[in-house]
């Protein structure tokens, strides 16, 4: 493993970007924001230039950059990427100039500040999914929050405050968890290690031997700060409250990138660490996961608030991507790790528009609206496709991820039961209600209110910055194969590190 | 031009592309009509050249598959966007792109002036394009791309009229419910799909049919295979208990209905049937069940129909019925006399709804029966080619009707049991008579309009010659299937050319031969006389005696009400799933479960540390002495503790 920059400047672009921004002058909004642009393009540019450079055949970890950092601890500054984190990594790169963009006609105060905590929230989001470092990872979870916590905070709603207090504690308080079992590991692994560490690499060798009662609670430990950040049924209730109160761009970068962590988390960490107790826990998790789609389906069926369904709705998609990861199955992890980018992009989309028209009429609830087709043809036509993605439609990519999910899941030797897929499908028969009759609502029907007659289409503005969504929604639909090819080894690798150790616990 | 095959799926995804992105910009009708049937056309004529390839090769090499990149591949799932020509899936490609142009050439002159026209027209394509990738598909995954993509379709143009009332609703509502209800289907159809996978390893049609005939699998997979499968094909073929959304679908244009609600998309079940014939065959309960459930379906629906005074809701009504029949034949393992019935019924359904489309157009938007009468002279193309469809329906020789469904009774009689065939026919008699109420009541008679303020006229050449064209295919389509009763040795000529594909089926249920020609004579001579003395009735009633109608619906008013509300189906489906449901997930479900329960103990849990904190703060006095005296205790104590210990 040759040591290179490549994946760490991923970090220090947007960092120094960041750090250059505080120097602008007041008022200089609009050089703030073209720099914010520039910057997070570069980025972009470089999670490219990384994929081009990537080797898809291999399950290693590659073009890592390593070197010491905290001596006494053995702590190292280490990173790097498999398949799984260079689709995660493409897919933050891909969704932040997006976000910054879309932001230029709605942040109207304090824009510095907004793009400073933008960029250092894209170096948080990066750091947690190229760390192979479990100090390090650490880190740049928790710092991630704070960023967050501002965004609400400062540019949301008006129970702002009460969303982002709430956001930060109830993730905060799944990851104090996580913490004192990274240290237990590392003491317990130092033993036949002969020196602490943090190094994942190295863990992911002692973890499997750790007891079978000890592996259980660092499992837990673990995955309870996962499960808080996905979120999972019944931890879910922090996330439509920050949606809600989040502005626009918070919510894309929330729904598109945050929520991610969680079950990245689970595949990344959870599962090669702790196999044995992967499996012991999987049916409870696939249950809790099952439940979620349903659950979050239902409830988002009868809200009134259009940001509040799509919230709930993430619930329910969420619930599909944590059912792939503890099915075990080479297809159902694809499925959720293709998933992963599928909800960003889908549900990226829905926030991105449900932002456009509140910034024209100032009100979410479906109630307000109503035969918008014709005065507003592109925006209804954009609208369509991305609850169409949304709902699985095949040909889209919502389709790709949840067939494989459910087809993982469905001939699964872990969980063994065809109960789970029977009733995680129904999900897919309650997507199409609440979202299609959300869609009806809002966009058919005859005109209701009087003020919508004056609403007007979509700016190019607004296009170009829906369209390179929609683009990689019929990419992934039409030929997944980019995508699969990319993760297919690394999938493939974390599903047989965790059934190697499982053939006494399988019977 | 066989391995041109997939320019059928492309040409009509390019019209679509078209005159979706730009139609709004070109505006002109003729242009835009020219695109949208152009393509279909073209798809069409690529289609019947492939035909004749086919034809000409020897029988057992006659299956192609065209395979034009991966899809979906990981693990071990390996599925291709690769389309498979064969006997079966080219039959439904010409019914589909050939009635599939002439209504898109009818829609020209019936959308004419319509602000959506455009959108119209760019809908249907991308309709033909979802419907050719499910018949032509070589797996299970793109049959069902194409399955979804059709429900898409019917979603759009349900609704395509969004700002229209549709009965107690609106036409959102119907178009909602089509793809709500498709999809409980779908979602059969997707266990199907897994459990497919899992015991065959695979999702391509030759590779899962192979080890279907081939592996030892137990029957009681196979049951489960067929009824997920099954489950799909109730939803998209409006079969009980799913059938409740056709009816409603009739809110979209008329030439939708025609081409979605009759002749193609609904068929789409006959078809994943036969084309699953070997698994089916293999799961004789679940095949008893689709006897069951088509014939049930069959007969309830043509008893609403016969009630009904809307033209496009008998007409509905009488889709579901006739795809009862097509299922009835599947269940009694004939195959080919389903597909052949899907055939047939494409010409006269899709005749029948276009030239209702006619009607109404000429009437200006009426569509209640009771309100028209004597159009015969107004509109003389359409009554002709609307008495033939009729005559076709009703199972009159030698229209292609007859050949079909005395093929299907024939094989329910002997293979079903002579319930079966009296059932059949029952319905078959019903069907002759509503079919010929509504002829009656439409055409014939005095008006029972405002002459006055209406004035009916025949519709352009545009609409009347894709009309002639049916009535010619439903008048000479059933002479491909004369059964072997009449053609002695050349045999069903419909039957050998399907027989390749439905062959490993048929060895697999074996019971065939044991009837006589003579009992299949007598039963057709009864089921033809029964049709035409239900004809004659019909006329008799509507022409000479329309109190009669009247009386008897007063007589058995309790049975009439019954079936005018259609069994209350919809009442009850609303009642025991849709009301639970939604009333369930707002107050149980969130405001409950998800506020009080679930957030309440988040919050709680926030306000109890918050209390304890504010009780242990009043111990931060910042009064030195109170400070003292705690210190003071607190050394006793330890002192104590200490002392007691030693």
């Amino acid at each position: 493993m040759d040591n290179t920059l490549l994946t760490s400047y991923l970090l220090i672009v947007p960092l120094f970007g960041a750090l250059f921004l505080i120097f602008f002058p007041k008022k200089s909004d609009t050089a703030v924001k073209y720099f914010g642009l520039l910057i997070s393009l570069v980025t972009f540019l470089v999670s490219l230039n990384l994929y081009l450079e990537f080797d898809q055949t291999s399950s290693e970890f590659q073009l890592v950059d390593k070197f010491m950092w905290i001596e006494n601890l053995n702590i190292s500054y280490f990173v790097g990427v498999d398949g799984i984190s260079m689709l995660l990594v493409l897919l933050t790169t891909f969704l932040t100039p997006l976000t910054l963009f879309s932001t230029w006609g709605s942040i109207k105060h304090k824009v510095k500040e907004f793009t400073f905590f933008m960029l250092i929230l894209e170096v948080g989001m990066l750091g947690v999914f190229v760390s192979l470092d479990l100090f390090l990872f650490y880190i740049f979870w928790e710092a991630m929050l704070i960023p967050m916590y501002f965004i609400i905070g400062i540019w949301g709603g008006k129970r702002r405050i009460y969303a982002s207090v709430k956001f930060f504690i109830y993730t905060m308080a799944g990851s104090l968890l996580m913490l004192v079992a990274i240290i237990w590991l590392a003491v317990y692994a130092s033993e036949p290690l002969g020196v602490f560490t943090t190094n994942l690499l190295e863990l992911y060798k002692v973890g499997p031997t750790v007891p079978q009662t000890i592996q259980n609670y660092m499992f837990l430990a673990f995955a309870l700060s996962f499960a808080i950040k996905v979120p999972l049924f019944p931890l879910h209730t922090w996330l439509p409250d920050a949606h809600v109160e989040a502005p626009t761009a918070g919510s894309v970068i929330l729904a598109g990138v945050l929520l991610k962590m969680g079950t990245y988390g689970l595949l990344r960490f959870c599962l090669p660490l702790f196999p044995q107790a992967s499996i012991n826990f999987a049916p409870l998790f696939s249950i809790l996961a099952v439940v979620g789609i349903i659950y979050g389906a239902l409830v988002a069926m009868v809200q009134t608030d259009m940001k509040k369904l799509v919230a709930y709705s993430s619930v329910s998609h969420l619930g599909f991507v944590v059912l792939g990861i503890f099915a075990l199955t080479t297809e159902s992890m694809q499925g959720a790790v293709i998933q992963m980018v599928n909800h960003g992009l889908s549900t990226g989309a829905l926030f991105l528009l449900v932002g456009f028209i509140y910034e024209r009429t100032h009100t979410r609830e479906i109630a307000d609206y109503g035969g918008i087709a014709k005065i507003v043809p592109v925006y209804s036509a954009a609208l369509l496709i991305a609850s169409l993605s949304s709902i699985g439609l095949p040909g889209l990519n919502g389709f790709v991820g949840e067939f494989l999910i459910l087809l993982g899941s469905f001939k699964s030797q872990v969980l063994n039961s065809w109960v789970y897929t029977i009733f995680a499908a129904s999900g897919v028969i309650f997507a199409a209600v609440y979202m299609l009759w959300m869609y009806q609502r809002v966009v058919f029907g005859e005109v209701k209110h009087d003020r919508l007659h004056s609403l007007k289409d979509m700016t190019a503005s607004e296009i170009a910055i829906i369209i390179p969504i929609f683009i990689f929604i019929v990419w992934i639909g039409v030929y997944p194969s980019t995508f699969l090819g990319l993760t297919e080894s690394a999938s493939e690798a974390i599903v047989k590190q965790v059934l190697s150790f499982s053939t006494n616990v399988i019977k | 031009m066989t391995q041109l095959i997939y320019l059928t799926v492309l040409l009509p995804l390019i019209g679509f592309l078209i005159n979706g992105l730009l139609g709004s910009k070109i505006k002109n009708e003729k242009i835009i009509g020219a695109i949208g049937s152009g393509v279909i056309g073209l798809s069409f004529l690529i289609a019947l050249f492939s035909l004749f390839e086919l034809l000409a090769l020897p029988e057992d090499k006659r299956q192609v598959i065209v395979n034009l990149f991966t899809w979906l591949k990981t693990g071990g799932l390996d599925v291709s966007i690769a389309y498979q020509v064969d006997q079966l899936s080219i039959t439904m490609a010409l019914i589909v792109t050939g009635v599939g142009f002439l209504i898109h050439i009818y829609s020209i002159g019936y959308m004419h002036g319509d602000k959506g026209f455009w959108r119209f027209f760019a809908y249907l394509n991308l309709f033909i394009f979802a419907m050719m990738n499910l018949v032509l598909a070589d797996n299970f995954v793109l049959l069902f791309l194409g399955w979804e993509g059709v429900g898409l379709c019917s979603y759009l143009l349900i609704g395509f009229w969004y700002d229209r009332k549709f009965e107690k609703s609106t036409t959102s509502d119907a178009a909602k419910k089509a793809f709500v209800v498709n999809r409980i289907g779908d979602f059969g159809f997707l266990l199907g799909m897994f459990l497919i996978f899992m015991t065959f390893g695979s999702l391509n049609f030759t590779e899962v049919f192979a080890r279907a005939s081939g592996l030892n699998v137990p029957t009681y997979v196979f049951n489960f295979i067929a009824l997920f499968l099954f489950i799909g094909a109730t939803g998209k073929s409006a079969q009980i208990p799913l059938f409740v959304w056709l009816p409603d679908a009739m809110a979209g244009p008329t030439p939708v209905s025609a081409l979605i609600h009759a002749a193609t998309m609904v068929t789409a079940g006959v078809y994943m049937v036969a084309r699953c014939s070997i698994i089916f065959a293999s799961a004789p309960a679940i095949m008893t069940l689709i006897a069951v459930v088509g014939l049930l379906t069959a007969f309830f629906a043509a008893t609403i129909g016969l009630v009904q005074n809307d033209i496009k809701k008998v007409l509905a009504y009488s889709t579901v019925s006739q795809l009862g029949y097509m299922f009835l034949a599947l269940g009694v393992g004939a195959f080919g006399a389903g597909i052949f019935h899907v055939m047939t019924h494409a010409f006269f359904k899709a005749l029948l709804f276009l030239g209702a489309g006619s009607v109404i157009h000429g009437m200006h938007e009426e569509q209640n029966i009771q309100k028209y009468g004597g159009l015969k002279k107004y509109m003389p193309t359409t009554y002709k080619t609307f008495l033939v469809a009729s005559i076709a329906i009703a199972g009159i020789p030698p229209f292609a009707g007859f050949f079909s469904k005395d093929e299907i009774l024939w094989y329910s009689y002997a293979n079903g049991g002579l319930i079966f065939w009296l059932i059949g026919v029952a319905t078959a008699l019903m069907t002759a008579f509503y079919m010929f109420r509504l002829l009656t009541l439409t055409f014939d008679g005095t008006p029972r309009f405002d002459t006055h303020h209406k004035h009916p006229h025949e519709s352009p050449a545009v609409m009347t010659i894709p009309l002639i064209a049916l009535a010619v295919l439903s008048i000479v389509g059933g002479f491909i299937g004369i059964p072997e009763v009449f053609s002695g040795s050349h045999g069903n000529l419909f039957h050998g050319w399907l027989a390749p594909i439905f062959k490993k089926a048929e060895i697999k249920l074996a019971h065939y031969g044991s009837h006589s020609h003579t009992t299949e004579l007598v039963l057709m001579t009864i089921s033809v006389i029964g049709a035409a003395s239900a004809i004659w009735f019909a006329r008799k009633i509507y022409l000479k005696n329309p109190q009669f109608a009247v009386n008897t619906a007063k007589k058995f008013k309790g049975l009439y009400k019954v079936l005018f509300n259609k069994y209350y189906v919809d009442e009850v489906y609303d009642f025991t799933v849709v009301k639970p449901i939604l009333k369930g997930s707002e107050s149980l479900l969130w405001k409950f479960t998800d506020v009080k329960i679930i957030d309440g103990t988040v919050n709680g849990l926030a306000s109890i540390v918050e209390k304890t904190a504010s009780y242990i703060r009043k111990i931060q006095t910042g009064v030195t002495q109170f400070y003292a005296v705690i210190m003071t205790l607190g050394i006793a104590v330890a002192l104590f503790w200490i002392i007691l210990s030693l």
